[in-house]
């Protein structure tokens, strides 16, 4: 489906045969005008178009608390178009989308346009997330009311990339958005532990000569943050957890009954930081990848819930800036297209959690987190007809050429992952049909 | 072999004792009249130098040299890469001139692996960034086993070597590490705990903040150079503090055993982290090491280039 197209086109009726609803029994699922209408068995309607879906996984469309899609500023690195093109074919129908474009999210006109560029893409439903200080600069707070009251309806709130390191700063921001039932989604990462920092501090920066950025960095301003959120009584979102420190902290935060909640990312679940030996920037994020304790601690932290949700940061940037000498390269990778398969290979395949887990930490617990409007994040009669049609029984080479996104940063180009999403549906709409765009 | 040198971890036992036997013989080369070898005519080692360092590279223009290679010298100030040209296509430049050898400096660590990802030729690690400098190493374990009278073919069994300073920052220690061990000796790391990594527990040696309690075990002393930078990012307080209880000076000098040496790689901060007396005393063999530097590089570069093959 090419822009502008979708919001014109009918989404008809369909008929998705035998798909097994979160993983249960297979079950006949009916679409009609953008809202499933049944999920049972019986014959199809006249002129309902039919979907052979036998064996496939059927899940609400998946919901993404952290996307960059560059654009305005970088679109030589993403546009809206194409990441919500990666983002369909992942099997998400919602994305968020960070504030730090060019010219920063940190208006009303500035959500809007991303908003309205996502409207007309119509791959997936874009929510801006607006900065929470003026120019990320982390001295003033941005005009977070007239955000959240533009058609974008921002509610979540992040200078993601950088540190709202002030603790001033960050007590008013978290303050000020109770008001409108907002939250703000915070990049934990102490600024002065962190000056020059390339890799995880621990034996492989050690032993190849990566300035350490040590969990303690992270770990520090997350509980710190947690106790600044129970004195006021807002909410708190901890971007990427990356660390077992962290988990710790928000488990203890979440006993307290504090409202925080956490992502984790599909890379943090699956790569370690031993993989930088060969100083290949593709596996360069923010924050770091870290140890094999770190993954199984954020693995264990997910399935018991401490951690709400998987988000992808989904960090497309173009070749020449990342191949280059370590240091010098761009932080990030991309994931859109890969994080249902990764969450499968590093959750579900390890017993860790099952397909209504999965769908409810992709879908459900973002979308709530996100304030999204509906009730998104659920198969049920009546619902809109958003949802993801997932193979788990393939498997193949990740080729990050083959991908949607116009960038090929992908930590997982080479690697053998399981599953394939097959179909998704936004509204009722296929944007994604047999592995391809709609 | 491998093809390249780019860490000391990438030599065995008998590659490190093969390279240090062909320095060997090379250095008793330099004695004769004519020092020049026709091993490498007709091969190009190209000298990339991102970081000045004039010793380094005259030892490496030198040793290519006295085996008949044409050297260029690529020196990245006033160059195109300061016109902001990628390391990539410095390296494709390169790699169209036909060179076989790139002998790489550069201030970021993993700089030589990423090069040899791009060109097809051997490169050489000269120093990358806080990475690693596995020539240096080289030219230490050789100058160690010739002072210590060990013969060809042996390795280091049994010496202790204490190396001295900002670890954290050096790949002068960390090549020093991974090959002095390989080679059997035994080593110890003495910093101030902010000037070693947090994971230094995993190396393969020991570890001390007490340089007066290691001094009389050692039967060689590496200083490394401490930067001034560091001392205005906290990791101690002065100079002067860092001198005292970290500098090798003539009283320290006098409790090492008879036999010690004491090695610099250069260049020092005399009345910092060695006092004159003890750089200008006869245990220092600090002028030696730049003598050896050269026949280490010599070796290196006709086994890596296969100068014998080339000679048939």
């Amino acid at each position: 489906m090419s822009g502008g197209q979708s919001l014109s086109t009918s989404p008809g009726t369909w008929l998705i045969k035998g798909a097994r609803p979160l993983g249960g029994d297979p079950a006949d699922i009916l679409i009609r005008d953008g809202v499933i209408d049944s999920i049972g068995d019986g014959p199809a309607p006249a002129g309902a178009q039919v979907l052979d879906a036998g064996g496939l996984i059927a899940l609400p469309g998946l919901v993404d608390l952290h996307t960059h899609l560059r654009e305005p500023g970088r679109e030589d690195a993403e546009t809206v178009e194409t990441g919500t093109r990666a983002a369909a074919l992942g099997g998400f129908t919602a994305v968020h989308a960070m504030a730090n474009t060019d010219p920063v999210a940190d208006t009303a006109g500035v959500v809007e346009q991303i908003w309205r560029l996502g409207r007309q893409a119509g791959h997936c439903d874009v929510h801006p997330i607006g900065a929470v200080t003026v120019g990320l600069a982390g001295t003033r707070l941005a005009e977070l009311g007239a955000m959240a009251e533009s058609p974008a309806r921002v509610r979540v709130f992040s200078d993601d990339g950088r540190c709202v390191s002030d603790a001033v700063l960050m007590r008013r921001a978290l303050e000020y958005v109770k008001a409108f039932d907002g939250v703000i989604a915070q990049h934990a990462q102490e600024p002065r532990l962190t000056e020059g920092a390339q890799l995880n501090e621990g034996e492989m920066s050690g032993r190849l000569g990566l300035t350490g950025w040590p969990a303690v960095a992270e770990e520090a301003v997350i509980a710190r943050d947690c106790l600044l959120t129970a004195h006021v009584g807002s909410a708190l979102h901890v971007c990427h957890v990356s660390t077992a420190g962290s988990v710790e902290i928000i488990r203890w935060a979440k006993s307290k009954g504090w409202r925080v909640t956490a992502e984790v990312t599909p890379h943090h679940l699956l790569l370690t930081d031993s993989l930088a030996a060969g100083y290949d920037p593709v596996y360069k994020v923010n924050p770091p990848l870290r140890t094999a304790a770190d993954v199984a601690a954020l693995r264990e932290g997910l399935a018991d819930g401490t951690i709400d949700c998987v988000a992808t940061d989904h960090a497309p940037h173009p070749v020449e800036d990342k191949e280059t000498e370590w240091d010098t390269a761009a932080f990030g990778m991309t994931g859109l297209e890969t994080a249902l398969r990764v969450v499968q290979e590093a959750m579900v395949d390890t017993g860790l959690l099952d397909w209504a887990g999965v769908a409810d930490r992709m879908s459900r617990r973002p979308a709530r987190i996100g304030r999204l409007p509906g009730p998104e994040g659920a198969l049920a009669a009546g619902l809109p007809a958003s949802l993801a049609l997932y193979d788990a029984a393939a498997r193949d080479t990740v080729d990050p050429r083959a991908h949607a996104s116009r960038s090929r940063n992908s930590p997982f180009g080479g690697m053998e992952l399981p599953g394939r999403v097959v179909a998704t549906f936004l509204r009722g709409t296929p944007t994604v049909l047999d592995g391809k765009l709609a | 072999m491998n093809r390249h040198l780019i860490s000391a971890a990438d030599l065995s036992r008998d590659d490190a004792l093969l390279i240090l036997d062909t320095a060997d013989e090379l250095a008793r080369m330099a004695d004769r009249p004519i020092k020049k070898l026709p091993t490498l005519r007709g091969r190009t080692v190209v000298n990339l130098f991102f970081e000045d360092s004039t010793r380094t590279r005259i030892s490496f223009e030198a040793a290519a040299k006295r085996l008949s290679a044409d050297v260029i010298n690529f020196s990245a100030k006033g160059s195109s890469v300061a016109k902001g040209e990628s390391l990539k296509d410095t390296a494709l430049t390169l790699e169209a001139m036909g060179a076989d050898a790139v002998v790489i400096r550069h201030s970021a660590s993993g700089a030589a692996h990423r090069l040899a990802g791009w060109v097809r030729g051997t490169v050489v690690n000269a120093g990358d960034g806080a990475h690693e400098h596995p020539t240096q190493a080289l030219l230490d374990a050789f100058t160690i086993r010739r002072k210590f009278g060990r013969p060809v073919g042996e390795g280091l069994d049994g010496l202790r070597v204490t190396i001295v300073g900002d670890v954290l920052h050096s790949r002068v220690a960390r090549s020093n590490v991974l090959l002095l061990t390989t080679l059997g000796a035994e080593v110890t790391l003495v910093a101030p705990p902010t000037l070693l990594p947090v994971a230094v527990g995993s190396w393969p040696c020991s570890v001390g903040y007490d340089f007066d309690a290691a001094v009389p075990k050692s039967d060689v002393v590496m200083m490394l150079r401490v930067q001034q930078e560091r001392m205005k990012a906290a990791y101690f307080p002065s100079v002067r503090e860092y001198s005292r209880r970290y500098g090798l000076d003539g009283t320290r000098m006098a409790q090492l055993p008879e036999q010690a040496i004491v090695m610099h790689p250069g260049p020092m901060n005399r009345g910092v982290e060695i006092a004159a007396e003890v750089a200008d005393s006869p245990r220092s063999t600090i002028v030696e090491q730049v003598a050896n530097g050269v026949s280490v590089r010599m070796a290196v570069l006709y086994l890596l280039l296969g100068g014998a093959e080339a000679q048939s």
